[in-house]
């Protein structure tokens, strides 16, 4: 901390003064970049538009009330999908991710230099894309349809689990372990007895979060054709429809509580 | 001393607790979940005719990953992420600049109760929904290119930052806002002085975080029309350009490992 005198008084300053220099081209750097990247997007902008933004916003919402509430049963059918695409997806996700997490945590890996880097490796590269990404690919793949979504939403999720069940695998206690294998037990019967129960809270925390995450995500995935309520609402914005639109913002406001809900009390239940 | 086991006793056995103590529950939730399973993948209309047609598509982009082709849509891959990443920051500064009031507005220790009640309704609006849903309607009223995407990234973000950081305000040691107060200090002076040293770390911990997750976003918020590398990848897929669509795909997962583990790598410098 630089102190220094003056006139007979005792001054200090919390940074010397190479520190405040050197944050200072920092911020200066910050801003710079700020306005460089604010030019760029402002290029990229017609501007008459955006000037008009205020009427069509409140045009949009003129036209948004009231919700057409006569459309309400074909949306049944695609509620229905969602659900099932994001329970299906975690289902596949869970099943696959805890051997997963059992092959990349340290402690549990069957080989530290061989398994562990793979494991870890699927586990970034499944986090590292959108599963609006991968539904993009998947459409491509199986064609329009329930099925990619699923999928889309299990590869998504394989990673989330295995890497959140991985460290709590690997922040297991010691003990019973030690306890276990002090008994003769087996490979296997070491991992049931002395790390299962440890991890088995997180594991049921883990899923049912992920559950609700992928519900918000499964209303989303039609937008790429992948099913579910998202595909009506490309549909409804395509044809500007937004009475629509509106009525499936309600549904997916709803249903997204409704998951958030069940979440919070499974997790409360099990920690 | 008698060695054996006794007669006529039964050997007492112990077992491992199941996860859900209560029986008739753990039978019903079993029954339940098998009975969803057969009702929710009886419901999927798959057409596996498609499926196996486009396994051979599957196979061609496989194949593609293994050898991306970064050359002959390369201005516009560079292009498409230049905007991605000046969406990012700008956003971020933007959300982070109008998040902090609301913030403030949101923490029950400093604000009065209706300012309290707007400012977590603020929150749980901007929150509530998923980026993709508010970029339709930022398309829609401010025209397709990146303006909507920063407007979109940067509407997400106030949720996020102010609802953290509020909770990190509440949760802030009350004795320092005790001392300034009592020196006579009038509110802008105790923000800065009693909150904004207790907080700051933190707030700089979630605007990294918000950064990361920001970019991830506007890497896909381009499939509606909001910006981004996004909508040059769903051309790329659009025209079956397989090598052009993985070189994207692989030029966004080291980008978002990259970012997660330098925010990851400040962040923990920061605490």
């Amino acid at each position: 901390m630089p102190v220094w005198s003056e006139q007979g008084r005792r001054y200090w300053k919390r940074l010397s003064g190479r520190d405040s220099l050197l944050r200072w081209f920092g911020w200066l750097l910050l801003v710079l970049l700020l306005v460089w990247s604010w030019h760029l997007i402002s290029e990229r902008t017609i501007w008459v538009f955006v000037l008009d933004a205020p009427a069509q916003g409140a045009d949009l919402i003129e036209r948004m009330f009231p919700p057409r509430w006569d459309y309400m049963p074909q949306l049944w059918r695609p509620l229905w999908d969602t659900l099932n695409i994001a329970t299906l997806g975690t289902m596949i996700a869970v099943l696959l991710g805890t051997p997963l997490a059992f092959l990349a945590a340290r402690n549990t890996t069957p080989s530290v230099t061989l398994v562990r880097p793979v494991a870890l490796l699927i586990i970034v590269g499944s986090r590292s894309i959108n599963s609006l990404i991968w539904a993009l690919l998947l459409v491509l793949i199986f064609g329009p349809g329930v099925l990619a979504g699923v999928i889309a939403i299990a590869l998504r999720s394989i990673g989330f689990i295995g890497k959140l069940v991985y460290e709590a695998i690997e922040e297991s206690d010691r003990r019973p372990v030690e306890a276990i294998t002090a008994t003769g037990a087996s490979a296997a019967q070491l991992r049931l007895y002395a790390i299962v129960p440890q991890v088995l809270p997180a594991w049921v925390g883990t899923s049912v979060y992920r559950w609700d995450i992928n519900i918000r995500e499964a209303t989303v995935l039609g937008l790429v054709g992948a099913g579910g309520i998202g595909v009506e609402l490309m549909a409804s914005v395509n044809t500007l429809a937004w009475g629509q639109v509106s009525l499936i913002f309600g549904l997916i406001l709803l249903t997204v509580l409704f998951s958030e809900w069940v979440s919070a009390r499974v997790r409360a239940a099990t920690i | 001393m008698n060695t054996g086991a006794v007669p006529g006793r039964a050997r007492r056995q112990w077992r491992r607790p199941p996860l859900i103590a209560d029986r008739r529950l753990r039978w019903a939730l079993y029954l339940s979940l098998v009975l969803y399973l057969v009702v929710g993948i009886g419901s999927l209309e798959v057409n596996w005719q498609r499926v196996v047609d486009g396994l051979d598509r599957g196979a061609a982009f496989a194949g593609a990953l293994l050898r991306p082709d970064f050359s002959s849509r390369g201005p516009e891959i560079l292009e498409g992420l230049l905007e991605s990443l000046s969406m990012t920051l700008t956003a971020t500064v933007i959300g982070l600049l109008l998040a902090v009031p609301v913030a403030i507005g949101a923490a029950r220790n400093l604000a009065p109760l209706p300012v309290y009640v707007l400012c977590r309704g603020i929150i749980a609006v901007s929150r509530s929904f998923q980026e993709i849903i508010i970029a339709i309607l930022f398309v829609a009223m401010l025209g397709f290119g990146p303006l909507a995407g920063v407007a979109t990234l940067a509407f997400a973000s106030i949720g996020f930052i102010a609802k953290l950081l509020a909770e990190d305000i509440e949760a802030m040691d009350p004795k320092p806002i005790d001392a300034i107060r009592a020196s006579g200090a009038p509110p802008g002076l105790l923000l800065n002085w009693a909150v904004q040293p207790q907080v700051l770390p933190r707030l700089a911990g979630i605007t990294l975080y918000r950064l990361d997750i920001n970019f991830r976003e506007a890497a896909i918020i381009g499939i509606v029309g909001a910006g981004g590398i996004g909508a040059t990848l769903n051309t790329a897929f659009d025209r079956y350009e397989y090598g052009t669509a993985a070189a994207i795909l692989l030029l966004i997962i080291i980008l978002v490992m990259s970012a997660e583990y330098a925010s990851g790598i400040l962040r923990e410098r920061l605490r």
